[in-house]
């Protein structure tokens, strides 16, 4: 057993780190505030290989494995989750979804763009009926010969405007239930699509997320992603690697907390020492300590098990509930520990408390994981 | 026009400094080494020199003296954008020393433009550079915060005591950077991080030139003395401390 990164591992941490802690946290707090997507940031994480960092090189990706992505999503979701979840998106559910499942052709004509961050992607699979359990898909594609027509809406969808190429997820065939759904690649600009309002959220206010409504989307033929009724098959495996983004993001989001409490603790003084000598400040932050760490361990071992060609769906669930849901007992902490000041703005640890929350809830609730896993315990 | 930025490996600038227990030696344990903040700035103002050149500048190497646990360092500043880099397989004793050993890298590159930080993060010794002109019969600029091309001519700005100083000089040039040749370090993209380990990385044996000093001990500057608060009515206080403790007055 072997818990050294290589050179190349680090060297990916460190370029991660020293982007967000440089550049990130200069407009973190107006964004968050105005909610602007986070235009240039995607741009210069593009530059850097950030956006396409798990695709094969010879799809003009970065060719790196789980681990360094593992690595760079910690340290970009310390400082900033609205650029992390477009990271993630793009990376471990549309690239790796086309590039695992899709043609030759796919990979060449949507994948590279994708690979490169000139095009930003989105995955439609919530709807406002169907969330936790996505059988229920009530957006249809019609297969008419040469193109499939779709209709319906789609909610909550992330990058759907900053992105271009989306991948829904419709049912063609009803009567078939989750064996008749497909994943098309659709290209946002296609006449029919339109866009919801930017949804006011709680967190990750500067990532785009609106409802998409497609009205007789004509969509052709070869855009459908493996054999037809591999649609539900498609999403949920993707997830399965999806859900190691979330959580490195949730692991991001409470070792940034966790980073800042530990500094606060130091320097904030009360009843004539550092609170950080308090006894039930210490143990919280020990309590902290031991979280992430199991936290990033989780991750870890979800990411090398998928690195390895190894069955990883139930360790990602894992990583996933475990990370998010002290995500927010760390944040939670956090902010206590901060006292009246964690609880305004320019100290962050009230916002990282607030997109702690998002990450209990998309992808697959907590709850759901739970499902995930208690299965696999059960079988 | 071929410039070579020199790199000197050394610990993180938040590492907690020990020594051995005799004191004659460094505690390398747990230590994360980087490249030399002021060399990782020249590494970038060199790479920016070379895309606007419009292919004037051959290239960009690096060379360091170190031993062989220094490679990831060196391997750093290929992944932020050298083409090449040397390794003089050596402990870097002192400044003569390093300077003497990188001359020799100089000359059988045949490099016309040599950049090296204005000091080294951890020794602060501010050396090398000099002692690299001067081995070389160089032309040398030091505390240079500004270097632009212009076809065969070089513009170096300076920082001087209340003002700032332009000037004009030709190659072959050791120039010694400070704070302002760049903004920021440049960070290594996917594609650099990859390919540094494809790059070259030569390594040679130190030449006949020896150190001319040799460290004897360290030693920690003295922890701060404790402050004492003074209410600022008790000036009287105040008075007796300075004078009867601290015995400043
Ligand atoms: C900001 C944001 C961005 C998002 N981005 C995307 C995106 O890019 N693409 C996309 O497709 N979706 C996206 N989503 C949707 C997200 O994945 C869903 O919100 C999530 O799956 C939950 O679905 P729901 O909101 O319909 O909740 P519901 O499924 O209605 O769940 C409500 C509650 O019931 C619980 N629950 C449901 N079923 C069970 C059960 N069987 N057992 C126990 N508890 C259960 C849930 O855990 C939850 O607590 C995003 C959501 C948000 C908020």
């Amino acid at each position: 057993m072997n818990f050294e990164f290589s050179e190349e591992q680090l060297m990916i941490q460190q370029a991660a780190r020293d982007y967000a802690q440089r550049e990130l946290i200069k407009d973190v707090l107006e964004r968050d505030a105005s909610g602007e997507f986070p235009t240039h940031h995607i741009k210069n994480l593009a530059d850097l290989g950030f956006l396409g960092m798990l695709v094969d090189t010879k799809y003009d990706g970065g060719g790196m494995d789980t681990v360094s992505y593992v690595l760079a999503m910690e340290e970009i979701s310390k400082v900033d989750s609205s650029c992390a979840v477009v990271m993630s998106v793009n990376n471990s559910l549309v690239c790796y979804g086309i590039e695992k499942y899709g043609s030759e052709e796919q990979k060449e004509k949507f994948l590279k763009p994708l690979a490169r961050g000139e095009k930003i992607g989105a995955f439609l699979l919530s709807e406002p009926e169907a969330g936790s359990d996505a059988t229920s898909q009530r957006t249809t594609a019609i297969d008419k010969g040469d193109h499939y027509l779709v209709n319906g809406t789609k909610n909550w969808i992330t990058n759907a405007n900053s992105g271009s190429t989306y991948l829904v997820i419709a049912q063609t065939d009803a009567a078939k239930g989750h064996k008749g759904i497909n994943c098309l690649i659709v290209d946002k600009n296609s006449p029919g699509i339109t866009l919801g309002p930017h949804e006011d959220k709680m967190g990750m206010r500067s990532s785009d997320t609106h409802s998409v409504m497609f009205n007789d989307v004509k969509v052709p033929k070869e855009n459908r992603i493996g054999e037809d009724g591999f649609g539900f098959k498609f999403a949920m495996k993707t997830l399965e690697g999806g859900r190691i983004g979330i959580a490195s993001q949730a692991l991001g989001i409470a070792s940034g907390a966790f980073e800042r409490s530990v500094q606060y603790a130091k320097e904030r003084k009360a009843f004539g020492k550092e609170i950080g000598y308090h006894q039930a400040v210490a143990f919280k932050l020990a309590d902290m300590a031991v979280k992430i760490e199991n936290a990033r361990n989780l991750c870890l071992k979800a990411a090398w098990l998928k690195d390895q060609g190894k069955p990883y769906g139930t360790a990602s669930a894992m990583a996933k509930q475990y990370a998010a849901d002290i995500a927010m007992e760390v944040t939670t902490e956090a902010v206590q520990i901060h006292g009246g000041y964690g609880y305004v703005k320019e100290y962050h640890v009230e916002r990282l408390m607030r997109e702690a929350k998002l990450t209990q809830i998309y992808e697959g609730t907590s709850e759901i994981q739970k499902i995930v896993i208690s299965r696999d315990v059960l079988s | 026009m071929k410039i070579l930025v020199c790199i000197s490996n050394v610990p993180d600038t938040t590492t907690k400094i020990r020594f051995n227990a005799e004191k004659t030696e460094f505690d390398k344990t747990g230590v994360q080494w980087i490249i030399n903040p002021w060399d990782e700035l020249a590494l970038t103002r060199a790479l920016e020199l070379k895309e606007g050149s419009g292919g004037a500048v051959e290239c960009v190497d690096v060379a360091s003296v170190n031993l062989i646990d220094a490679e990831p360092t060196i391997r750093k500043a290929l992944a932020i954008g050298a083409d090449k880099a040397f390794r003089v397989n050596a402990m870097p004793k002192d400044a003569y020393f390093v300077a003497g050993q990188l001359a020799e890298v100089v000359k059988s590159g045949g490099y016309d433009l040599v950049l090296c930080g204005i000091e080294s993060s951890d020794y602060n010794g501010s050396a090398v550079g000099g002692m690299l002109a001067e081995f070389m019969d160089y032309n040398s600029v030091s505390a240079v915060s500004g270097i632009n091309l212009d076809g065969g001519k070089i513009t170096i700005n300076r920082e001087i005591d209340g003002g700032k100083e332009v000037l004009n000089i030709s190659a072959p040039l050791v120039a010694v950077v400070q704070k302002g040749i760049a903004i920021d370090p440049r960070i290594p993209n996917m594609r650099g991080i990859m390919m540094a380990r494809q790059k070259p990385l030569t390594v040679s044996e130190p030449t006949g030139i020896d150190a001319l000093t040799s460290f004897e001990t360290y030693e920690l500057p003295a922890p701060k003395a404790a402050c004492k608060m003074i209410d600022p009515e008790n000036v009287k206080q105040l008075i007796d401390l300075l004078h009867n403790e601290a015995k400043a007055i």
